[in-house]
């Protein structure tokens, strides 16, 4: 058992055995996709695209409106057909690109290999992530460009790969380390060389032997000279979540309210390291990703590449349909993952997983009183106090909320799924959260 | 979709422990006290105990209006602690007030379960302690008979006020004493279950513990201090009293402060008070101290580093 960790967290039941042994395999372009214009953290797209175009896959049909935001690119070939305001599975409807497949999956004919990654300079890989709409796949999905850029003043030294894959029932990440080794680390290489960075580490929780050995091998095969370890760490959740998986691989603590570059890392996931080295290797932007459809209300899971805007509905069909007791749809994993109020809803860049949870998971149980347990504050990964921020925020003290920690909390869950007297912590949070930050504003 | 989904915020996890079920691992825990209370106490041990829970229990049945007798299981457990604190064998009459109090003016006054500001099982205690305190004290105190369940009861005085009694007898058990408070080995075995379910850690009873050692140890050496930790009720009340989750701070400091503050004023009453014993009286002071603790201990949170002057 690895010892690099992180003080604080929990071991929920993994449940990865659903889907961790099924390589990935390409799912069905629907007939439709339905392409929201707003798929990362910061600023939206603009269509450049109009109604009754022909567009081709790979083809740009969003464009960002801000330098925190990514360009958004058709996922088949075909005539757009309408573009107005459809389901999102952040809540609100937002303007999407809907476009009938020809099946003919013409690709667009700017997609292009690029030179080699030692022709390439800092400035043109961090180019090719912002063309190729790269952002973060791990799900918070902030664009890559950004993060590729720090402040002059701040010498990146460290690339980490999130590996962690800590939400239970994901497998993703996992697959792609096993199958997909050597883009995992020639996108780290990229990574390092736009960055200046002198290590990269590629941290993999140990309860994923395979991908261990396999990333292992593919650094040993790996030329060009870069320092690159793996580090097996402590199967802990939130694992992955980048301050803990800074600390654990670097020993370094990111100060609250500061990014990662505050102490010289740059984190990224597997699958945007993946997703740069088919950026770079072939021209490819991000149309599709590989998505974990998975959970007990599922009658066939498995690890799915998943074309940008194919409905839930369509993925959930070629699963094998729901099983009679499936009662939670949830995008992501079921800790920080959203619960959606249908299916009608189309998979994005931030997809990693489809998660389909029954009555067992989602029985109504009373809130009961806090009882001081105290076990919230021990799992507490930022050394907050969830309850006394929870029972503030419940009676709407906020200034009390913010003095126990509020806007520390990055909502990883682990207080709500411990407590034994089912209070709803995180939710609590959130709202103080919320209403801190609205009040800051006046 | 025709189907209905629930939609709610996230995570969508949660642990299987609940309220009850650590009630019920407390419970447990205190098996191992309880038996070895009937062995050496005789069946009034037994009595004693089965009248202050169920006294307990439906005080809180009452005042709860609720359709179940066992509810969370938080009644009994105060009942059952409470019995742990009287002699074998107090008349009816005082175990069901005691029980009644401890519930009723203990915990629900204040809003009922998690609201207590003190321990309820102390609580009952202490009024029974001031109101009866004769059937509580003195000539009370039954020796302990092993297996002499139909024995007549022999009075024999506390080792707290003989300090003759030895280190052996102290940790078997076969003292006078509180129903619960003289096996050290029983109450070993059950605060390990609770170590081990994760529902106290060591800071509480560490510091405790620790800090009633080395006063014993500066009054009278080595044995001192061990007889200080093994007589009297500092075992019961530093690992099932102090430990109570409502009435103890929640931060890793103020949970070792607020045993070290339990030992220091346990033993100066001992040491220096009218009481041959102060563990009651101890942890009831302390638990009045929690929120400042807590609030006076906020932990670091990740990352910050202490600002410098």
């Amino acid at each position: 058992m690895s010892e690099r960790t992180f003080v604080g967290g929990i071991h929920p039941s993994y449940f990865k055995d659903y889907t961790a042994g099924i390589p990935i395999a390409p799912a069905r372009a629907p007939s439709q996709v339905i392409i929201p214009l707003q798929q990362n953290i910061g600023a939206p797209c603009e269509a450049i695209v109009q109604v009754g175009d022909e567009v081709k896959v790979g083809q740009k049909i969003g464009e960002p409106k801000g330098f925190v935001s990514a360009p958004i690119h058709a996922s088949v070939s075909g005539k757009v057909s309408k573009i107005e305001p459809f389901n999102h599975s952040m809540g609100t409807p937002v303007m999407a690109v809907f476009i009938e497949n020809d099946g003919q999956d013409t690709p667009f004919e700017g997609m292009k290999p690029n030179k080699s990654l030692e022709e390439l300079t800092a400035e043109e890989i961090k180019a090719i992530s912002k063309e190729a709409g790269l952002v973060g796949l791990g799900g918070a999905t902030f664009p890559t460009h950004v993060k590729l850029s720090p402040p002059p003043d701040i010498q990146i030294d460290t690339v980490i790969i999130n590996g962690a894959e800590c939400e239970p029932f994901l497998t993703a990440d996992h697959r792609l380390m096993v199958e997909r080794a050597e883009d995992v680390v020639f996108g780290l290489q990229a990574f390092m060389k736009a960055l200046g960075a002198t290590r990269g580490i590629i941290g993999v929780e140990d309860n994923k032997p395979d991908a261990v050995s396999s990333m292992r091998k593919a650094v040993a095969d790996a030329g060009g000279g870069y320092n690159i370890e793996i580090q097996p760490l402590h199967t802990k959740y939130p694992q992955g979540a980048e301050k803990m998986l800074i600390k654990a691989t670097t020993g370094r603590e990111v100060p609250p309210g500061a990014l990662p570059m505050a102490v010289n890392v740059v984190n990224q996931n597997t699958g945007t390291a993946i997703a740069l080295a088919e950026a770079i290797k072939l021209g490819k932007s991000l149309y599709e990703r590989v998505v974990t459809v998975t959970g007990p209300g599922i009658n066939k899971p498995g690890n799915f590449v998943v074309r940008n805007g194919t409905l839930i509905r369509d993925l959930i069909e070629q699963c094998g349909g729901l099983t009679p007791d499936a009662r939670k749809l949830i995008l992501g994993g079921p800790m920080m993952g959203f619960a959606q109020p249908t299916d009608e809803i189309p998979a994005i860049k931030g997809t990693s997983g489809v998660l389909l949870l029954t009555e067992e998971f989602v029985k109504d149980v009373p809130i009961a009183p806090c009882i001081k347990c105290g076990k919230c504050v021990e799992v507490c990964p930022m050394n907050l106090l969830p309850n006394f921020i929870g029972s503030a925020s419940e009676k709407n003290v906020m200034d009390l909320a913010e003095k126990y920690g509020a806007m520390d909390c990055f909502e990883c869950g682990c207080c709500t799924f411990t407590c034994p007297a089912k209070r709803p912590l995180v939710q609590w949070i959130r709202i103080a959260k919320g209403a801190i930050a609205a009040s800051r504003k006046k | 979709m025709e189907r209905k989904l629930v939609v709610s915020s996230s995570p969508h996890i949660k642990s299987p422990e609940n309220i009850q079920s650590i009630m019920v691992d407390v419970l447990i825990a205190l098996f191992p006290v309880a038996l070895m209370a009937v062995f050496l106490f005789g069946f009034r041990a037994l009595i004693t105990m089965v009248i202050a829970m169920v006294a307990a229990m439906a005080t809180e049945a009452i005042i709860l209006r609720k359709g179940s007798f066992f509810g969370d299981g938080s009644a009994a457990v105060t009942g059952l602690l409470l019995a742990m604190t009287l002699p074998p064998a107090p008349p009816w009459w005082v175990v069901a007030i005691g029980a009644v109090v401890a519930i009723a003016i203990g915990k629900h006054i204040y809003g009922g379960l998690g609201n207590n500001i003190f321990n309820p099982a102390l609580v009952g205690r202490a009024i029974l302690f001031v109101s009866w305190g004769t059937h509580l004290s003195g000539s009370v105190w039954l020796k302990p008979v092993p297996f002499g369940f139909t024995a007549d009861a022999v009075s024999q005085a506390s080792p707290l006020v003989t300090h003759d009694a030895s280190l052996g007898d102290l940790f078997i058990g076969t003292v006078s004493g509180s129903l619960g408070e003289t096996s050290a080995l029983a109450l070993i075995i059950g605060a390990i279950w609770l170590f081990y379910r994760g529902h106290i850690d060591w800071r509480i009873p560490g510091g405790y513990i620790g800090i009633v050692f080395i006063f014993g140890l500066f009054a009278g050496g080595f044995s001192m201090g061990l007889y200080h930790v093994l007589a009297g009720g500092v075992l019961l009340g530093a690992l099932f009293m102090a430990t109570d989750m409502v009435t103890s701070p929640v931060t890793a400091n103020g949970k070792l402060i607020f045993g070290l503050g339990c030992g220091v004023i346990t033993m100066l009453i001992r040491l220096f008070g009218t009481m041959p014993e102060g563990v009651t009286f101890a942890i009831l002071l302390m638990n009045g101290l929690t929120p400042l603790i807590d609030n006076m201990t906020l932990p670091k949170k990740f990352g910050e580093v202490k600002k410098s002057a």
